[in-house]
């Protein structure tokens, strides 16, 4: 496998195995994760690429009987180092996922969540946070006037942009987007895509996905994984007009999966 | 930059708090644990004088005579466990019939309200089934239903003197009808729930097939579902064998063991709930302790078992499949 | 081959008509209690029942003071069994996947919450009744509040299981420490449903007579002191349906339909509040 030359990575994987009991869902895996670019995976379902995703931020920890061995370096310190502190990490890498997921409270609330967790802001500073968070995520427009409405009010590409600026209020370095189009309808989803382009002059984003046009659309680089092996990662444009191994070609040109 | 908003005391706060609150809800379980343990010792405790007294044999003994000071358990046993099986053996069929209707037959419109209706009654506090038995039913059976038997049903060979004996209304025939009465509603409900788990698939395919909706609910339903209507019964079983109320208000009360089943008798519930409170000397307190204790036991083998054959029937079950 | 088409048609019909009389026999006995219980209940429930106390036999009275009593201890058993169930319960579904804890304590609460209620009554007498040497108002609540614990635990566990657990990974995921996660978005997020069962352990514990009896035991004039013997319908209703006096046999009634009403107006709100929070979600 070679890998495409990247000067900056934000994330630098080696080694990585990953264990569901005694079943090895990642194996051996090794990426660099470019900063300010997005990186899709991409592969069948049951591939790992979900589960490399949950590798970045320790969010498997929640569940007994999983565990990672290997190497996840970012800014110079090594993510499964069991000395690491989880929430802090957590506040350094933030997540979206493929259901939205608003908390049980106002729209206000749901941002000023995780801000509140890390941060002693004013009133004034917060509410300037808040509005920040939802005119980066293209959410403003729509719900200014209604702060105070529960989360669980809203439409559901509605809900996975306030999900988008809960994650992003807390400033993370790196944004990790686990299929967050694959329950929304195409005009939620172009909404979407139109966002992660913007974020990521600001963002280092990660996106696991199943949709290889959206792959092709977004991304910088593509990661293609199958049954826990990362079988090919390059420059988007290049996996896909050149693949250089068999099985990605099968897979993208839809022979297969 | 980033590293001087995010603040490192406060970090340390929070992994304090959150030892601090785990902890407080590992307290909370521990507690249930220690709740279970304290009950068993305090009762075991309580017992002690009547379980030095009279050793094993208090639970053969049909005595129960204050006067003399001697106790035995045998008859409020026996009445505890025959109410309770005359409740399961009435309960059980007619729950099944409920569930059936409920989920099988009832028209849409009467499903939801009838399903409600019957998980209201559940709700009914114990004590008004006791009063109406006592106040409405008692009398009925005693002048219509009993006398029939006593015709009818008592001159019959082997089951006869089962069922001889005066009419007087009260007794464990009538506190196992109550009790059935008060525990189908539990069972019914329990039973509609599982039942209407079952996949639609599962069932439209039999149908597919041609089976009838009796065997559709027989050989697709009761077999997919047999767990949980076993676990239904046990918990029937459980508030039967505990039931203090409705029983103490029609057994009868009387510390005798007589073969047939209109005579009165007594459960261990209701003896406790008619002597605690006048209860004098340390023996006689000692005594009835002890009957609970025996009660407690008895529901705690009840539940173990019904645990061990759910787990077992689970396990058959994983390995056909 | 008709035979047998035609045995099973049979079996069949059978079959559901015996179903449908289960259904009629089990309705039949239930509604001939509930109009016993308005038919005597109706007639004996007046002013007086909720403006005087309970009298002696042959003379007027009412309830008041078994009222009071009875919403005195319903609610202190529920404000000591509540916070002690949820705890355990959210122990039960957000901590206790690791250990033999959890485990256990799911089969205890099993055994306690069908644990005779006399029993329990029986426990509170050993460890409280007999230590202070006399009958009273705590000891009544504290029997409840053990009655209250094991049907929290088990809602509280259950309605936590019932929350998705993305939304623990949302929270998770932006670095939210355990107990800010359970606290403000998983129990939040069942709240409605653990509301619906404390309120129907509430409509339980209102209705119970049996531990009642070796606890709280009866009084019968106006106490507010929970240091003493304190009156309670459901023992009232024992005492009073259980005497000789017609005037008595009338209150017990009253306090029969009384207590009914009650617990049937919990269970239905319980409901009620479970099926909107359900419709809004």
């Amino acid at each position: 496998m070679n890998a495409p030359q990247i000067t900056n990575p934000k994330l630098i994987v080696r080694d990585l195995n990953f264990f569901y009991g005694n079943y090895r869902a990642l194996k051996d895996i090794n990426l660099d994760i470019a900063e300010k670019m997005v990186t899709a995976f991409i592969g069948p379902s049951g591939c790992g690429k979900s589960t490399l995703l949950r590798t970045f931020n320790r969010m498997y920890q929640l569940y007994p009987k999983q565990k990672a061995t290997g190497q996840i370096m970012l800014d110079g310190g090594n993510v499964l180092d069991p000395k690491q502190d989880l929430n802090m990490l957590r506040a350094k890498i933030g997540m979206v996922f493929q259901k939205p997921t608003p908390f049980p409270m106002s729209i206000y609330d749901n941002i000023a969540f995780g801000v509140k967790l890390y941060e002693n802001l004013s009133r004034n500073e917060m509410d300037e946070r808040v509005e920040w968070a939802l005119k980066k995520a293209a959410l403003w427009a729509e719900v200014s006037d209604k702060l105070k409405q529960s989360g669980t009010s809203l439409s559901g590409g509605q809900q996975q942009r306030l999900c988008i600026a809960r994650a992003i209020a807390v400033k993370p370095q790196v944004l990790l987007l686990d299929e967050p189009t694959s329950a929304l309808d195409p005009i939620s989803t172009a909404h979407i895509e139109k966002l992660i382009d913007e974020l990521k002059k600001d963002f280092t984003i990660v996106i696991v996905t199943h949709n290889m046009q959206q792959a092709a659309r977004i991304s910088d680089f593509t990661a293609y994984m199958y049954l826990g092996d990362l079988i090919e990662f390059g420059d988007t444009s290049t996996v896909f007009t050149n693949p250089k191994r068999k099985e990605t070609e099968d897979y993208i040109t839809g022979r297969f999966g | 930059m980033k590293s001087t908003l995010l603040h490192q005391a406060r970090l340390k706060q929070q992994i304090w708090l959150d030892m601090m609150f785990r902890g407080l809800t590992r307290l909370s379980a521990f507690g249930v644990l220690a709740l279970l343990l304290a009950i068993i010792a305090s009762l075991v405790m309580g017992s002690m004088p009547a379980i030095e007294a009279f050793g094993f044999h208090f639970l053969v003994n049909p005595e129960w005579n204050p006067v003399t000071d001697e106790y035995g358990a045998l008859v409020p046993i026996v009445g505890t466990l025959v109410t309770s099986g005359i409740a399961l053996l009435i309960a059980i069929p007619v729950s099944f019939g409920i569930a059936i209707f409920l989920t099988e037959l009832s028209p849409r419109v009467l499903r939801r309200p009838l399903g409600i209706a019957v998980e209201l009654l559940a709700g009914i506090p114990s004590i008004i089934y006791g009063m109406w038995g006592l106040f409405v039913f008692a009398p009925l059976f005693a002048d219509h239903i009993e006398p029939w038997i006593n015709d009818h049903i008592g001159a019959m060979p082997v089951i006869g003197p089962f069922f001889a004996g005066p009419p007087m209304g009260i007794g464990i025939l009538t506190a196992g009808i109550i009790l059935a009465i008060m525990v189908i509603p539990f069972i019914a409900s329990v039973m509609r729930d599982v039942f209407e788990v079952v996949p639609p698939m599962l069932k439209e395919s039999a149908y597919g097939v041609g089976a009838t909706t009796w065997e559709v609910v027989m050989k697709i339903v009761l077999p997919y579902t047999r767990i949980g209507v076993v676990g239904g019964i046990m918990l029937g079983l459980g508030r039967a064998l505990g039931e203090t109320m409705a029983v103490t208000f029609v057994i009868g009360n009387a510390h005798e063991l007589s073969q047939s089943l209109l005579m009165p008798g007594n459960s261990i519930s209701s003896a406790l709930a008619n002597e605690f409170t006048e209860a004098v000397g340390e023996l006689y307190t000692s005594a009835l302790i002890e009957l609970g204790l025996i009660l407690f036991f008895i529901t705690f083998v009840v539940l173990t078992l019904a645990r061990l054959l759910l787990l077992k029937m689970s396990k058959r079950e994983g390995k056909s499949t | 081959m008709l035979t047998l088409y035609t045995r099973r048609r049979i079996t069949n019909a059978v079959g559901l008509t015996v179903s449908m009389f289960a259904m009629a026999f089990g309705l039949f006995w239930l509604c001939w209690i509930l109009i016993t219980l308005l038919g005597h209940g109706l007639p004996a429930l007046d002013a007086a029942v909720f403006s005087k106390m309970t009298p002696p036999p042959g003379s007027d009275g009412g309830l008041l003071n078994a009222i009071a009593g009875t919403l005195m201890m319903s609610l202190l058993g529920t404000l000591i069994g509540t916070p002690i169930g949820i705890l355990a319960g959210t122990y039960l579904a957000e901590f206790g996947q690791r250990g033999w804890l959890a485990p256990i304590t799911r089969f205890i609460n099993d055994i306690l919450l069908s644990a005779p209620s006399i029993v329990i009554g029986l426990f509170v007498y050993e460890v409280y009744v007999v230590h202070v040497k006399h009958f009273s108002g705590w000891a009544g609540a504290l029997a409840l509040a053990i009655i209250v614990i094991p049907i929290v635990i088990r809602t509280t566990e259950n309605m936590l299981r019932l929350v998705p657990n993305t939304l623990r990974e949302a929270a998770a995921a932006l670095g939210a420490p355990q107990w800010k996660i359970v606290n403000f978005v998983t129990l939040r997020a069942a709240r409605a449903g653990i509301i619906t069962g404390v309120m129907l352990a509430i409509a339980r514990i209102s209705g119970e007579t049996a531990p009642l009896l070796f606890t709280a035991l009866n009084n019968q004039f106006w106490s507010a002191d929970m240091n003493n013997p304190l009156a309670n319908l459901p023992v009232v209703i024992f005492q009073f349906a259980m005497s000789p006096y017609e005037d008595w046999q009338h209150l017990a009634w009253a306090g029969a339909l009384l207590i009914t009403l009650s617990v049937l107006t919990l269970n239905i709100l319980a409901r009620v509040l479970f099926r909107q929070s359900a419709t809004t979600h």
